[in-house]
C-alpha cells in the first residue's frame, strides 16, 4: 500500500475510478478541512479493474454525509476506524432528495436566477437513476454533467 | 379535507379526491358569482396579486373571485413600479406579500418560482403560472369545464391540439387527466409535439393514448377538442413559425363532421386557430371556460383562507 494506514478516521473505499476528487469536493473535505487527507486513485482491484480510495484522519463521517456521494460512487464502502481497527462498515445509499450536489440545467429555472436557494432534486427512480428538479419539475439529463 | 393555509403550486401536488373536492366547492360558488347571492366569507382578508408577467384572465379572475367573497386585493401587474426593478429578489418580494396579505397569487416568468415563493411565505401561495411550468388553477378550471359541460370527466375522449411542446396548460392538464379514466390524443406538428417525458408518463399511467399530427383524424371521434395557440414568441426563427402557424384551424367546415355534443375548449387568448364564426356554436365552450375560472379561484381562495367551502 502506498498510503499509510490510519489510526482513527474514515476510509472511503471502492470509489468509482476517477471520482475521488469529486468525492472530496462533495463531502467538503477540500481546502477548508483540517483533517489529514489521503487520496489514492486508480488502485488495481482483484477483478482487473481500478478504484479510488479516500482516507480522512481523525474524522468519522456521518451516514448522511456519505450518502451524498451515492450519485457518483454508488459502490463505495465506508469504514470507520478507531485505534487502527474497523469499528463500523457502511454502504452508501441514495437519499430520497438531493441537495446542492446536482444543478438544474434549465436556464429558466428559478434556482438559476440569483435567488437564495440551493438546487434541490427528488429521486424519482433509482434504477435507472432519474432526478427531478423540485422547483421547475424538469428531469436532469446526463446526471454526471449536472454535478456541481 | 382541510386546505387551510395550503400552497397550490403544482397540479401534481393534488390527488384525484382533492381535485374533485375543489371542483365541488367551485360548483357551489356559482350562485355567488352569477346568481345574485352575496357572501362576505373573506371579509377582512387581503389577497396579494404579484404579476411579474402580463395576464388578463388569471389576474382579473382572481381579483373578481376575492371581491365576490368580500375580500380585498393589493398587488402589481407591472414590475417597473416596484423594487424588483432595483434588483430585489423574488424571495424578498414574497416576504413583503407575506407581511401585508393573507395569501399571495404569483405569476412569474421563471419555472419553479411558485415553489420558491411557498418556501419563503408563511401564508398560502397560489401559482398563477410560472414560466413554461405549472399553471394549476388553469388546469382546475379546465377540469371543472369538462365536468360541467359533459357531466363527468371519466369516459371522455379528449384531444389536446396545437402547441403541445411549449404550452404549459396542456402539460398540466395531461398530468391531471392521469387521475381519470379518459382516452387522450395529442395532435401537434412533429416539432411541437408533447414532450417525451409527458408522453411516457401518460403511457405508464395506463391511459389509452394516440399521438398524431392530423386534426382531421380525431375531430369526428373526440368528445373534447382542447385547442391551444401556436406561440409565436417561442420561435427563434420566424420562418419555422410560419411553417406551423396555421396548421390547425377549427372552423365551421371541420365542425360538420364532429359529434353533436363535442365541446371545444381553449385556454385563450386565441388567434387564428379557432375561426370567429365558431363562437356562435353551442360546441364552443371557451368563453364559458374562462368564466369558470372565477368559480374555481373563488373555491381555492375560500379553501386556503378558511378551510371550508360555502
Amino acid at each position: 500500500m502506498k498510503v499509510r494506514r490510519i489510526k482513527n478516521g474514515t476510509v472511503i473505499d471502492h470509489i468509482t475510478s476517477g471520482m475521488a476528487l469529486r468525492v472530496v469536493d462533495i463531502l467538503g473535505l477540500g481546502s477548508h478541512n483540517e483533517s489529514i487527507l489521503s487520496i489514492v486513485m486508480n488502485v488495481p482491484t482483484g477483478n482487473g479493474g481500478t478504484k479510488d480510495i479516500v482516507k480522512v484522519e481523525n474524522r468519522e463521517l456521518k451516514k448522511s454525509e456519505v450518502d451524498r456521494i451515492a450519485l457518483i460512487a454508488p459502490e463505495a464502502t465506508i469504514n470507520l476506524i478507531r485505534f487502527s481497527k474497523v469499528t463500523n462498515k457502511l454502504t452508501v445509499e441514495l437519499p430520497e432528495e438531493v441537495h446542492a450536489i446536482v444543478e438544474c440545467k434549465n436556464k429558466n429555472c428559478i434556482t438559476n436566477q440569483h435567488e437564495p436557494v440551493e438546487h434541490w432534486f427528488s429521486v424519482i427512480s433509482r434504477e435507472p437513476l432519474r432526478l427531478q428538479c423540485k422547483y421547475c419539475e424538469r428531469e436532469a439529463e446526463d446526471i454526471a454533467s449536472c454535478l456541481i | 379535507m382541510n386546505f387551510k393555509g395550503r400552497n397550490i403550486v403544482s397540479i401534481t401536488d393534488l390527488s384525484r379526491e382533492e381535485i374533485e373536492y375543489i371542483l365541488k366547492v367551485a360548483k357551489d360558488m356559482r350562485p355567488f358569482h352569477d346568481g345574485g347571492k352575496v357572501s362576505k366569507s373573506l371579509e377582512g382578508k387581503i389577497l396579494a396579486t404579484f404579476f411579474f408577467e402580463p395576464s388578463t384572465r388569471t389576474r382579473l379572475s382572481f381579483e373578481t373571485a376575492m371581491f365576490r367573497l368580500g375580500g380585498n386585493v393589493i398587488g402589481f401587474s407591472d414590475i417597473s413600479a416596484t423594487s424588483v426593478k432595483k434588483g430585489e429578489t423574488l424571495a424578498d418580494t414574497i416576504r413583503m406579500g407575506d407581511a401585508y396579505a393573507d395569501a399571495v397569487v404569483l405569476r412569474h416568468p421563471n419555472e419553479g418560482s411558485a415553489r420558491l415563493a411557498a418556501q419563503f411565505s408563511t401564508k398560502p401561495v397560489i401559482n398563477g403560472g410560472d414560466g413554461a411550468g405549472q399553471h394549476p388553477t388553469q388546469t382546475l378550471l379546465d377540469l371543472f369545464t369538462i365536468q360541467s359541460e359533459k357531466g363527468n370527466i371519466d369516459g371522455n375522449h379528449i384531444a389536446l391540439v396545437g402547441d403541445l411542446k411549449y404550452g404549459r396548460t396542456v402539460h398540466s392538464l395531461a398530468e391531471a387527466l392521469m387521475h381519470f379514466d379518459v382516452k387522450l390524443t395529442f395532435v401537434a406538428p412533429k416539432q411541437l409535439q408533447m414532450p417525451k417525458e409527458v408522453v411516457e408518463h401518460v403511457r405508464a399511467s395506463g391511459l389509452e393514448l394516440d399521438v398524431c399530427d392530423d386534426l382531421g383524424k380525431v375531430a369526428d371521434v373526440a368528445d373534447i377538442l382542447y385547442v391551444t395557440r401556436i406561440q409565436k414568441e417561442r420561435f427563434v426563427d420566424v420562418e419555422e413559425y410560419r411553417k406551423v402557424a396555421n396548421i390547425f384551424r377549427v372552423d365551421m367546415e371541420l365542425l360538420e363532421s364532429t359529434k353533436d355534443d363535442l365541446v371545444i375548449m381553449h385556454p385563450l387568448p386565441r388567434v387564428d386557430e379557432i375561426a370567429p364564426e365558431v363562437d356562435k356554436s353551442q360546441k364552443a365552450a371557451y368563453f364559458r371556460q374562462a368564466n369558470n375560472g372565477v368559480l374555481v379561484r373563488m373555491a381555492l381562495l375560500q379553501l386556503v383562507l378558511t378551510g371550508v367551502g360555502l
